[in-house]
């Protein structure tokens, strides 16, 4: 059972308290762009083995949306942060490159 | 290869078995391939042994990391069914189990087909209307299927609990011909027959890296755990990992890679000769040749690796199974299982060229493509061996999704299997 801290409430919660909302920090792209953005933006996933960015509603709770850096092999989670950044803040960084050294991004 | 018959097991019993030869070989990796194949799963296995078979190119390696069948295809609940919604899912499933009715005497291997029939249950008004509407949609393809009532579910399956007041079952898509296989002999049989073609099959052989001639060059081979090995052309087949080597040759894929569960009760006297599929609540039963209860679940919500699932999946799956058979709820669950599932947004597979020249992908058949393996296979081949899409694969073509051409079976019963 996976279980996130929501940084939002700061409750600790087992993951059927919460909704997956899948890969985060994707750039958005709208009316304007070419066919290769679009695509990407709605329909290619990194689908990484390993180090992941996630977004999360904490759904039976505050209902707040938060983001996961998370370890799709291990289930080990890095932290937990705001939804409202477009990348993952430093501390997050951080505390990934301690647990997986040779980490790239 | 010394073909597997009754004879043959005389012969052996009269000799204390000392003459049955390896069903396949084991060789050291050669230096070029005309082809080579990532993932010794069914549809990488059957890729192989139908470029040998009807395309007569037979300089081929199927690479697999582990043991033959150790993904997808030794984890799955063997449920085979052609009742898709849509015409192009249909012609693939269709063709696939039309190709295992034979399989066995075709690969001289007994992969115990038994198409027992595979009953859909309609358990809300919603899905009873969509499933009317995929018999329909069948009937105009030339998939034998039919809508039955409810007695007429019950009589087929007695130990099925129609009355609700949770589940009740309205109807059912009644499929005689759909049924399962056992999957291991899948694998094994298409190795089998693959090798006695000259395939080579390598055994831990993980690919770590997909080269090019130069930045944005064409394929010209592949780093592995048992060294570099070059290659004309370069085919992945390898389910839940295909964003590992997508990302290996540089590009993206509209896939994303979750666990899905299995388990297995304690053995029990017959008392289910048909497959149950329950949608509405992820529940799929059969009983297997043991007398074991073989149920699937529904997948987790997010991406992961583990060959595990979460533990709410499988109760879920279970409680509801539990009301819609009575008969089970005392049962003891031997073994659970996950399989790492390659999803894609409308629910059907990725067959054809990809963004790099010479390299071809067979991907996406996410919870259900354990029925597909035979048909993909063959046209998997006939892509590789031609340089395009055959007929079949080409609606599969992964530029579906940037022309908004999708062939959505996840509108159709939510699920695949
Ligand atoms: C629990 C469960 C139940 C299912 N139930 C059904 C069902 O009832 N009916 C149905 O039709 N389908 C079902 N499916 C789906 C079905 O199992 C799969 O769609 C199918 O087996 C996929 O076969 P494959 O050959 O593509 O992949 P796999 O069998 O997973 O083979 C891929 C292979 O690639 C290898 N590989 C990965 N990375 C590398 C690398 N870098 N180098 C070399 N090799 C590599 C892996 O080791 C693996 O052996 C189910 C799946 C699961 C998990
Ligand atoms: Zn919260």
């Amino acid at each position: 059972m996976l279980i996130l801290t929501c940084p939002c409430c700061g409750a600790e919660c087992a993951e059927t308290e919460l909704a997956p909302g899948g890969e985060a920090h994707l750039k958005r792209f709208g009316p304007g762009s070419g066919d290769d953005e679009f695509t990407g933006y709605l329909f290619e996933r990194k689908n990484p083995k390993g180090v992941h960015f996630e977004r999360w509603r904490h759904a039976f709770g505050c209902g707040k949306w938060f983001h996961a850096a998370r370890c799709t092999v291990t289930l080990e989670v890095f932290g937990t942060y705001t939804a409202q950044v477009s990348e993952p803040p430093q501390d997050i960084l951080d505390a990934i490159r301690a647990r997986r050294p040779g980490w790239e991004g | 290869m010394r073909r597997y018959s009754a004879f043959a097991v005389a012969r052996e019993a009269a000799r204390f078995h000392s003459g049955w030869e390896r069903a396949w070989g084991n060789p050291e990796p050669k230096r070029h391939y005309e082809v080579i194949v990532i993932g010794g799963g069914g549809h990488g296995l059957a890729t192989a042994y139908y470029l040998a078979k009807n395309h007569g190119i037979t300089n081929v390696a199927v690479l697999e990391k582990g043991w033959l069948g150790g993904g997808n295809t030794g984890r799955n609940t063997t449920i085979i069914r052609s009742n898709y919604l849509q015409d192009a899912s249909a012609s693939i499933y269709e063709l696939s189990r039309g190709l295992y009715e034979d399989l066995s005497q075709q690969l001289n291997f007994n992969i115990m087909f038994s198409p027992r029939g595979v009953m859909m249950l309609c358990q809300t008004e919603h899905e009873f209307r969509a499933m009317q509407r995929t018999a329909h949609a069948n009937r105009l393809a030339g998939i034998k299927t039919e809508m039955v009532t409810p007695h007429k579910v019950k009589e087929i399956c007695p130990i099925l609990n129609i009355d609700g007041p949770r589940y009740p079952v309205l109807g059912g898509l009644w499929q005689p011909r759909g049924g399962t296989a056992r999957h291991d002999a899948v694998a094994w049989g298409y190795a089998r027959a693959a090798s006695a073609l000259g395939v080579d099959i390598i055994q831990k052989c993980e690919v770590t890296a997909i080269d090019r001639y130069g930045p944005g060059g064409r394929v010209s081979g592949v780093q592995t755990s048992k060294g570099a090995i070059t290659c004309d052309k370069l085919c992945i087949v390898v389910a839940g990992h295909s964003g590992v080597l997508a990302e290996m040759a540089g590009f993206r894929l509209p896939i994303e890679s979750m666990p899905l569960q299995a388990l297995v009760s304690e053995p029990i006297k017959p008392c289910m000769d048909i497959v149950v599929m329950a949608n509405t609540v992820h529940g799929y039963m059969s009983q297997s040749d043991k007398g074991e209860m073989v149920i699937g679940g529904g997948t987790d919500g997010y991406n992961a690796y583990t060959q595990r699932g979460s533990f709410q999946h499988i109760e879920e799956t279970v409680r509801a199974l539990c009301e819609t058979f009575p008969i089970i709820s005392r049962l003891k669950m031997l073994r659970q299982w996950g399989g790492i599932v390659d999803m894609t947004g409308d629910r059907s597979p990725i067959i054809g060229k990809t963004p790099v020249e010479g390299i071809f992908i067979n991907c996406g058949w996410g919870t259900g493509g354990f029925k597909a393996i035979p048909g993909s296979g063959w046209c998997t081949a006939a892509t590789v061996a031609k340089g395009t899409p055959d007929e079949v694969a080409g609606p599969f073509g992964i530029d579906r999704f940037r022309a908004g051409r999708m062939i959505d079976e996840s509108v159709a019963a939510a699920v695949a299997h």
